[in-house]
């Protein structure tokens, strides 16, 4: 492929490259634990916790979650395991 | 080529009277330049500014060292510049004082007119900008420039009644210079 | 022609380009321009957006983005203000960005000092952006014009700064021909970007790249330069065919064709150099003057060329690489490489404002008149006039 000049490249790689595959450890949540506070969500550096509409509880996108484990430390009522991936 | 060298300070419009003097001379059919040199901007500091009359393009950038001319704006600045420094010896000091020229206490052989264009702009303009009368006493002093050239460039860059009023220090100063 | 100030004529020939986005930062002594400027936009003789910004690091930065959108664009600066816009004018060039630049040459702190030099400029040489010296004020406000031709051609897409003496043309009151709204119009096409950022069509620009491909996009940056060299001249031409005014291509040269002696320079000392070697001509002394309008890119062939019949150059520099010579005298000596050109001699001059009068260009020359008599040749770099008595 032909340079373009200045580096110029259309936007959007991130959503392309799937960055879930990095992950090792991954985060399963306990659904009748979840309290709907959103911590995880807020708290998730790279936007993979959501709400899932339906049941107003939280949900993972593991085709981005890296697997950081930050929800799971913070989340207030302990409903997240972060489990080995199996690979 | 004729060089001019005016000595002021800061906020007496030593670069306007330049700036005055160049463009009535571009009036008259001559080429001309003019550009200051200045310390750190502030009232009151003592400033240069540098006029150049000439038949052809000026390409010199070099500031003045042996004027045809030396306007002075401010008295008190005899004290602590040379004012006279380079003075082509057949060339002149035009003061704006009270004083007579013997009494300014320039040393040497040097052609000096005084004139109190301070009292003109007074009189005229009933505050002390003097800077106008007194490029009106150069025109009358020496005939470098034509007193209608310096009017119509005071009237272009003073328009309206400041400017018609500047005119008139100026013909003021010059007709007492020629008198 | 009429009187005005350069700084007038240069915000005169901006209003004409009629660029879309102006973002400055006032500094000594470019604050003229950028007034007279920011007043055509407040009374609506240019249609524009001016951009008041808190630094010319965001100056700069702002041109940066209104020029990725396609935006002609315009700021000006000196001195500090430069130094702070570093990094960005690095990134106006890596871009591609056809961002034109005035810089009303300014020396560099510490110490403090407002007055002229091209110290500003010359530390930005390896920027990537084009760089053009003006002798008065009427070339630094043509060169704005033929600048944005140069720039947003498809071929180069490089940013150009042009210099200009601060004070020395910046202040100074002399008669200058502006070029008409009409013939500028035909004379300079609306900026036809190749690419640019909008809300519908998303890019991302300056995207990282790795060792694979830096050394490519470096190389590309290099060679729009080389293409510049050839365009430079052309737009040159084509001013003189529109607006009867010719400054030279990349070098113009002065009483050269016969000289023994040359001596080579940037900006507005062209002038007063001119004025002394008019006198000695008149005695006699074989004595002509190379103007280099064009510091980067680099002339070294037309440098080559007009100095091969030569017996000595004189490099005067506004400017010290401290610690080796004048940037000028290091990159024509390495032009003479191997050419068999004449000896060559360096001048540092005029830093921070000192005067350059005909004393300053006679007393050049008679030095290196001497060493081409005696054949004694100090290859060293002189500081003009330094007093020693204060060391």
């Amino acid at each position: 492929m032909k340079l373009s000049i200045g580096s110029v490249t259309k936007p959007g790689s991130t959503r392309i490259n799937k960055t879930g595959s990095w992950r090792t450890f991954k985060p399963i949540i306990d659904i009748e634990a979840c309290i709907g506070c959103g911590t995880c969500s807020m708290l998730c550096p790279e936007g993979s916790a959501y709400k899932d509409n339906v049941s107003g509880k939280y949900a993972i996108d593991y085709d981005y979650c890296k697997g950081c484990g930050i929800c799971a430390q913070e989340c207030p009522v302990k409903a997240i395991e972060m489990v080995m991936e199996e690979k | 080529m004729k060089e001019i060298r005016i000595h002021g300070r800061g906020g007496q419009g030593v670069v306007t009277s330049a700036e005055l003097i160049t463009l009535a001379a571009f009036d008259d059919g001559k080429f001309s330049h003019a550009f200051p040199f200045f310390g750190f901007e502030r009232r009151g500091a003592p400033i240069v500014s540098f006029v150049r009359i000439d038949e052809c393009p000026i390409r010199l950038r070099s500031h003045i060292y042996n004027p045809d001319y030396v306007i002075v704006q401010d008295p008190t600045l005899l004290d602590v510049v040379d004012v006279t420094s380079g003075l082509r010896p057949d060339g002149m000091v035009i003061a704006n004082t009270e004083k007579e020229p013997e009494k300014l206490g320039l040393e040497g052989k040097i052609r000096i007119r005084t004139i109190n264009a301070t009292k003109i702009a007074m009189d005229v303009l009933g505050r002390p900008i003097m800077n106008t009368a007194l490029i009106g006493a150069f025109a009358g002093a020496t005939g470098e420039v034509s007193v209608d050239s310096i009017k119509n460039a005071v009237k272009s860059r003073f328009p309206g009644d400041m400017g018609e009023k500047n005119a008139e220090a100026v013909q003021k100063a010059y007709d007492m210079m020629r008198g | 022609m009429e009187i005005m100030e350069g700084s007038r004529a240069v915000a005169e020939a901006v209003k004409a380009c009629r660029p879309n986005v102006i973002a400055a930062y006032p500094i000594t002594p470019q604050t003229h321009i950028v007034e007279e400027i920011s007043r055509m936009v407040a009374d609506g003789e240019l249609v524009s957006e001016y951009v008041r910004v808190e630094s010319e690091h965001s100056a700069m930065s702002v041109c940066v983005g209104a020029s990725a959108t396609g935006a002609r664009t315009y700021t000006a600066t000196t001195s500090q203000g430069m130094a702070l816009m570093h990094e960005v004018l690095f990134n106006a060039a890596g871009l591609r960005l056809p961002i034109v630049m005035t810089a009303a040459n300014r020396s560099l702190s510490a110490p403090i000092n407002i007055w002229n030099d091209h110290q500003d400029m010359i530390s930005e040489r390896d920027s990537g952006w084009i760089q053009l010296y003006s002798e008065d004020a009427q070339e630094a406000s043509d060169m704005i014009i033929q600048a944005y031709k140069i720039a947003e051609d498809h071929d180069i897409l490089l940013p150009v700064m042009i210099g200009m003496d601060g004070f020395i043309l910046t202040h100074v009151h002399e008669p200058v021909e502006l070029c008409s709204q009409e013939k500028v119009d035909d004379f300079l096409p609306l900026y036809d970007p190749i690419q640019y950022l909008t809300t519908e069509n998303p890019l991302s620009f300056g995207t990282i790249v790795y060792p694979n491909t830096y050394t490519e996009f470096r190389y590309m940056i290099h060679e729009a330069m080389k293409k510049a060299e050839r365009k430079i001249v052309d737009v040159a031409s084509e001013f003189q065919d529109k607006f009867g005014r010719y400054y030279g291509g990349l070098i113009d040269t002065y009483e050269a064709d016969d000289a023994d002696l040359l001596i080579l320079a940037m900006g507005s000392v062209i002038g007063t150099a001119k004025d002394a070697v008019d006198e000695l001509r008149s005695e006699g002394k074989k004595v002509g003057i190379v103007k280099v309008r064009c510091y980067r890119p680099f002339p070294a062939e037309a440098i080559v060329e007009s100095t091969k019949d030569a017996k000595a150059i004189a490099v005067l520099d506004k400017n010290i690489s401290l610690g080796y010579e004048g940037a000028l005298y290091t990159d024509v000596k390495s032009a003479l490489y191997g050419k068999n050109g004449p000896l060559a001699m360096g001048f540092v001059l005029g830093l921070g404002g000192r005067d350059i009068n005909k004393k300053t260009i006679k007393n050049i020359v008679a030095k290196a008149d001497k060493a081409i008599k005696s054949g004694i040749f100090e290859a060293e770099t002189e500081f003009v006039d330094l007093d020693l008595e204060v060391l």
